[in-house]
Order: C-alpha cells, then structure tokens, then sequence
C-alpha cells in the first residue's frame, strides 16, 4: 500500500492544478463562447470540445508536438527558460486540465446563456462598469453551472491516464499518478495493491459526482427567477 | 426637464427590417409614448438609456447631450443618471431587497452586503413599505411589492429621469388597476420626470401629461 499513498497525493496535486487551470479558461472562454459574436464561434466550441472525444494517444501526441523538445512551444520554453514539461508533474497538469476543459466549458457556458441579458442590462443603467457587471450579476448567477462542471473536470482530472503517461511518463514518485500506479501494479502482478488503489479512487470519484449532482439541478429551480 | 429626441437605428433579422426613425421633444414632467407593439416604442427607451446604440441623432436631457452623432458624443448607459423600470422589473435575483435597492450605490465589484443599512436604503425601504421584507428574495414577493422595489432601485440614485418599459403589460387586469393606481401614487412623491411607453389607452389617460404616438418607427404629437 506504501507505493499507493504517493500516487494519490500526486493525483490530488494534479487534479487540482488542472482544475484551477480549467475554472479560469473554463470561465473566460465559456463567456466569450456565450456572448461573444464573432466568425468561427462553433468551430472555437468544436476545437475546445475535441478532447472530449478524441483517444487520449491522440490527444498526448498533440502536446507532443506542442510541448516536446522541438515542438512550438517546446523549443521556445527551452530555449527562454531552459525548462520542459515533459516527463514532469507540470506536464501532468497541463494533459489533465485539456482533457477535462470541455466539461466546465460545456457547464460554464449553457450557464452563461441562461443569465437573463436584461439584468445585465439593468445594472449598466445602474450605473456599473461592464466588469462589476461581470462579478456582480453573470457570474454569481452562473456559479452553480460553472461549479457542477469544474466538479465533473476534477474527477475526470483524477482519472486521467492516456494523455498524461505520454507527456509525463510513468516515473514513481514524480509523475506516477493513481491511474497509472494502477496500470502499473496490475502489470506486475500486484493485485493486492492494484484493488486497494481501484477503490480509493472509486470512493473519491462517487463523492465528487453525488456533490456535482446536487449542485447542478438547484439551477433551474422555479426560485431562481 | 427637457427631453429632445432624435434617433435613427435600422434593425435587420432574416427576412425582417425594422427602420426606427423618431423625432420627438417635451418638457412635461409626465410623458407618455404609446402605440401598437412592434412599432418601436421599446428600442426608443433603449436608446435613450444607452442600451442600444443609433446610427444618427442626437439625445439631449436638460442640458446635458447624451448623445450627437455628429460630434460623437455617445455617454455610456452607466453615466447615464438614468432610472429604468423594465417590464417584469429585472429585480437581481440573488439578492435580496435591500441589496437590489442598495445595488446602484456601490459602483466596485463587490455587491452590497445582505445588512446594508445606508441613509439612502433605509429612507426608500420605509417610503415604500418595504422594512417588512427587506431581507427576501425577489422571487418571495408579491407583484406589488416588486414594482416599489423596482422602482426604489430606480429612483435610489437619484435618477434625472425614469424610463418606465410597459410596467403593467404583464399583469392581469385586476392587479394592472391595482399597480397603477399605487404607481401614480409614489410618481406624485416624487419629483422626477418621467417618460413612460405604453400600449394601453387607460396608461395614456393617467400619465399622458404629453401624449406621443409611436406609429412604424415614427413618432407624431397626439
């Protein structure tokens, strides 16, 4: 079990970068996707959304690509910072908080569409700047959405397995997250300790799921008017 | 108070067009706009408070230009000083009374907080009867008490004119009697002008200091 308590604590770490990561994009690009008005919106929601349905090797080999040595951004952090992502704890974070973006961005903006443009309206007159009235009336009023989905993100982050071994590898107590470990211990043989990690992180994702679930549907309660 | 309105806006939608050309002044403290729906009487509103920008004109309160093409004047709603009291009043609904009213006070972003008990609050809450459910929720109230705190919000900032959007269209005409009766009856208290559209004859009568029907975009004396 010693293997298995490293691997959680990194899987945490990593779940909750990527989530912070996804509440920020989450939000400001939910927000431009529901009322910005500009060409190519739905390829912008389509492109965002792909790694949602795209395999996990496929996704990895994209940031391969960005992120490598020689790959765009790769080789400009390299070249600036002396610094690379891959097979680093960082580089985790960045596959997970992909992988998982769409589903706040998916929640972020079908709550940002149901803000009625009229209370927005309502406290232009009133005298507010275009951003008190962002963080006094959409985005208190879209919370429960963005906040059910960042839930649905974290989880997904926790569970993240494909793109993250290709961009951060398999090194344990570095980059080893649960869902690995998992892999790994049922390779070798490890039953015991593969059951005992497979629970933990089952328990873990039931709890997020049952709280996301009784954030989500208060929304559209009739008391929202 | 002064009111000189000038305004052209052309709004397209698939197979629609709707041209907005209006051209109006009064100096009653009451004025009335009315006419059948869809003939514009709502974007005029609009584009007096800054909510939707014309394409030419000019909007002049007192002395103050709100707007003038020309010179490319346009003040942003929120300079506006204006009160707007919107059809089913867009009472925030995450706050309660007191923080709706107190709303306009607070210009950072940060809301007011659930207990603010400004001077200001405080003498709105009590001339509109409000003390009693000043810590509910829009959705707790009855339609009456929504209108006054509505128009507590509105008139808090000391507005230097009320823009009234068809403020009884959606009520059954029982409480439409009721509401208007008790609206003619705060607007009396309070000295601030009013400009109100309407499409119903009874609005007309008993606001209509100055009459001005909205006919296809353009506006004509009565």
């Amino acid at each position: 079990m010693e293997a298995a308590w490293p691997a959680l604590a990194l899987s945490l770490k990593v779940a909750l970068w990527a989530s912070a990561i996804d509440l920020l994009l989450g939000i400001g690009l939910g927000w431009l996707l529901a009322r910005g008005r500009f060409p190519g919106r739905e390829l912008l929601d389509a492109i965002l959304t792909l790694p949602m349905v795209l395999p996990p090797t496929v996704l990895g080999y994209y940031l391969l690509v960005l992120f490598g040595r020689h790959g765009w951004l790769g080789a400009w952090l390299l070249a600036h910072f002396d610094y690379s992502l891959i097979f680093t704890w960082q580089g985790a974070v960045v596959a997970a908080s992909v992988v998982s973006l769409p589903l706040v961005l998916r929640s972020a903006r079908a709550a940002f569409e149901d803000v009625n443009p009229q209370l927005e309206a309502a406290a232009r007159v009133l005298g507010l700047s275009e951003s008190a009235v962002f963080l006094r009336v959409t985005l208190p009023l879209a919370w429960r959405g963005v906040l059910a989905g960042l839930l649905l993100a974290f989880a997904r982050a926790l569970g993240e397995f494909g793109a993250t071994l290709m961009v951060a590898g398999s090194l344990p107590g570095k980059t080893q997250t649960l869902s690995i470990a998992v892999y790994e211990a049922v390779q070798a043989g490890q039953d015991d300790l593969a059951w005992r990690m497979v629970a933990v992180i089952s328990l873990t994702c039931i709890v997020i799921l049952v709280t996301a679930r009784r954030l989500a549907p208060q929304d559209t309660r009739a008391g929202m008017r | 108070m002064n009111f000189e309105v000038s305004i052209a806006k052309t709004l397209k939608a698939p197979g629609r067009r709707f041209e907005l050309d209006a051209s109006f002044s009064t100096a009653a403290r009451w004025t009335v706009l009315y006419g059948p729906s869809g003939a514009g009487k709502s974007l005029v509103l609009q584009v007096i408070a800054g909510l939707v920008r014309p394409e030419r004109g000019r909007i002049v309160l007192g002395e103050r230009v709100l707007f003038d093409a020309s010179t490319g004047i346009d003040v942003p709603a929120r300079d506006r000083r204006l009160g707007y009291l919107f059809q089913d009043y867009a009472l925030f609904p995450h706050l309660n009374v007191r923080q709706n009213i107190a709303f306009g006070l607070r210009r950072g972003v940060l809301n007011p907080r659930r207990s603010d008990d400004s001077p200001a609050v405080q003498r709105w809450l009590q001339a509109f009867e409000l003390e009693a459910v000043a810590s509910q929720r829009p959705h707790q109230l009855s339609g009456g008490q929504r209108q006054r705190v509505a128009l507590a919000r509105a008139l808090v900032n000391e507005p230097a004119a009320l823009l009234l959007d068809e403020p009884f269209a959606a009520l059954d005409p029982g409480l439409r009697q009721r509401m208007r009766d008790e609206l003619q009856t705060l607007l009396e208290r309070v000295a601030v002008p009013m400009l109100l559209i309407t499409h119903d004859a009874e609005d007309v009568a008993r606001f209509g200091q100055q009459r001005l029907r909205v006919e296809a975009g353009r506006v004509a004396a009565d």
